[in-house]
């Protein structure tokens, strides 16, 4: 007659254990990146040496600037056609090629990054592009929009549709009732959408390698050749602060989704 | 009720400009990927033979067609190292999919089990580091694990070992990366069948005399299958491809498909056979990928 308790101490243990094991190494890392020791192990005081170090470092400032470039603009277009791609999948019912294009729209998401980016250089050696921001900007916004898509869709799936039904009752266009019911209740997903694209580019390592040209390398193919010849404490700076921009990003991402979680309950009684 | 239909058209003119986009940038390169591994080799730039010229008409196409090449396929049987590099890539995915498993499952099971508020605390935390880079993310464990870092002075410190331990370059550091890395990917589907289980039947199971593992083993696992499968797809299909892990972390000596292909791509500048390489694995890969694309429709009809 014994009940299970909801929450056993098992439970307890193996969470905390699961989300130490996910945070103590980036705190340690945060931790270092204020040693003043040039030895990356040997605790020498509180010091922002090793920013001054990178805000002196001409390659890694302009590696950042790349970077932050390709992101925004990635972002801004993945968004666009992932919201029109997510639009399509959720309320164009059945179209020629629904199949092939959600095919495509998934695959990218567990595909191994080395045969997307391998995929993509063939082409732009073919189509004789020159390669540097352009080219890293096409890749990330190929990969990206389908991570928007598949946010943007849950969203939409989750929505009432009457709320459209209704303006259209009401004389409304459909494009008109899109831009005017759906559009303004699905914004939070589509800002989440953006700050997720917007990551995952500034986080991209393989596929910008194989897309980008000499001179124009990005923040993470830095890092990556500096981290190959070994730890230097600069490195912990930098990645520091790329912490710092995505947590100040998430922050955001998660209000937006918080807004409209909130919306989404106020909407459904409707 | 027809308004639904009325909104479907303008909805399917939405597919156009993202249709245009993944056939050019997604699926028409696939077609270069196949063109050129069908290549032969050549010292030029860039470092193939062209197979197709579309201009020289239709006896150039033929002659075309004539020479294309098997070659490069035949050279990955052959050759022991592409074997290996299969080989290791599959057992790395297989044993870092089943600890992902084993340390993920208690993670989300607690998760699951946590008051509703909570359950919504603890899935942002763990999501955040799946936006916090990877790149840093496997940095901050060479930190630690390297020669005088962290784990080896706390391991000296507490006498548990006599001399520093050589962790960097070895396959443990790897798979510390490499289930770091992935974890989030495990947690996050396995919570979400696991949220949605009905815990009555976990009580009923219980009330009826069963001692808690065969709860477990008879009805909390069997119910969460669905989760698993999704977990372990998710992260066995890009760890077989995983490049920057194992070339930060594990040694050199035996190289993974994803470093083999890179470096057959960037320092041998062999072209065809990096593409034959990458043929391959997508074509293994095809049978996880589409249980994956199913796994995933079948989940979003259950959620509408």
């Amino acid at each position: 007659m014994r009940k299970l308790s909801r929450l056993s101490r098992f439970n307890i243990v193996s969470l905390a254990l699961g989300l130490a094991f996910l945070y103590l190494p980036i705190l340690i890392l945060v931790i270092y990146s204020f040693n003043a020791s040039r030895l990356v192990t040997v605790w020498g005081g509180w010091s922002l040496r090793w920013y001054h170090e990178f805000f002196n470092d001409r390659a890694m400032i302009e590696a950042a600037w790349m970077s932050l470039r390709v992101a925004v603009s990635s972002a801004t277009i993945a968004t666009l056609l992932g919201t029109l791609a997510a639009v399509a999948l959720s309320r164009g019912e059945r179209f020629r090629g629904r199949t092939v294009f959600s095919g495509m729209l998934y695959a990218p998401l567990v595909m191994p990054e080395v045969i997307t980016g391998l995929s993509l250089l063939l082409l732009f050696v073919a189509l004789n592009a020159e390669r540097g921001f352009w080219t890293v900007t096409i890749a990330h916004t190929t990969l990206t929009m389908c991570f928007v898509a598949v946010v943007v869709q849950s969203r939409l799936g989750s929505l009432d549709r009457s709320l459209e039904e209704a303006a259209m009752d009401l004389g409304c266009e459909p494009v008109h009732a899109f831009v005017a019911v759906t559009l303004p209740l699905i914004a939070p997903a589509i800002v989440a959408g953006w700050m997720l694209a917007f990551t995952l580019s500034l986080d991209d390592l393989v596929i910008a390698s194989f897309t980008t040209g000499p001179g124009s390398a990005t923040l993470p193919i830095r890092i990556y050749s500096e981290v190959r010849l070994g730890v230097k404490p600069e490195i912990n700076a930098i990645c520091t602060l790329v912490i710092a921009l995505i947590a100040v990003v998430i922050v955001i991402a998660s209000l937006a989704s918080k807004l409209s979680s909130s919306q989404g309950e106020s909407a459904a009684p409707l | 009720m027809s308004s639904r239909r009325i909104f479907a058209r303008p909805a399917r003119f939405a597919a156009i400009a993202p249709y245009l986009w993944m056939a050019l940038f997604f699926l028409v390169p696939f077609a270069f990927v196949l063109k050129i591994s069908l290549s032969q080799t050549a010292i030029a730039q860039p470092p193939y033979e062209p197979v197709f010229d579309l201009t020289a008409g239709w006896e150039a196409l033929k002659a075309a067609f004539a020479a294309l090449s098997l070659d490069n396929f035949r050279l990955l049987i052959s050759d022991d190292i592409y074997v290996f590099a299969y080989l290791r890539s599959f057992t790395v995915a297989v044993t870092a999919t089943a600890l992902l498993l084993l340390i993920g499952y208690p993670v989300a099971y607690g998760m699951a089990r946590l008051p509703k508020t909570w359950q919504a605390v603890a899935m942002v935390l763990v999501i955040v580091p799946f936006w916090t880079s990877f790149l840093i993310r496997i940095y901050a464990w060479i930190n630690i694990l390297q020669h005088d870092g962290l784990l080896n002075q706390i391991l000296l410190a507490l006498h548990l070992v006599s001399q520093p331990v050589v962790w960097l370059s070895t396959d443990s550091a790897m798979y510390i990366g490499i289930v770091y890395s992935y974890l989030p990917f495990m947690i996050l589907p396995l919570y979400a069948t696991l949220a949605k289980m009905e815990p009555a039947l976990e009580e009923a199971a219980g009330d009826l005399g069963a001692p808690p593992w065969q709860v477990f083993w008879l009805v909390t696992f069997p119910l969460s299958l669905p989760g698993v499968g999704a977990g372990v797809l998710l992260c066995f299909i890009p760890i077989v491809g995983e490049f920057v892990i194992p070339d930060l972390l594990a040694g050199s000596n035996s190289l993974m498909i994803g470093q083999t292909l890179w470096l057959e791509f960037f320092t041998n500048k062999d072209w065809p056979v990096a593409s034959a390489a990458a043929i391959v694995l997508l074509v293994v890969l095809l049978v996880p990928l589409l249980l994956y694309e199913r796994l995933q429709k079948r989940q979003l009809e259950q959620g509408r």
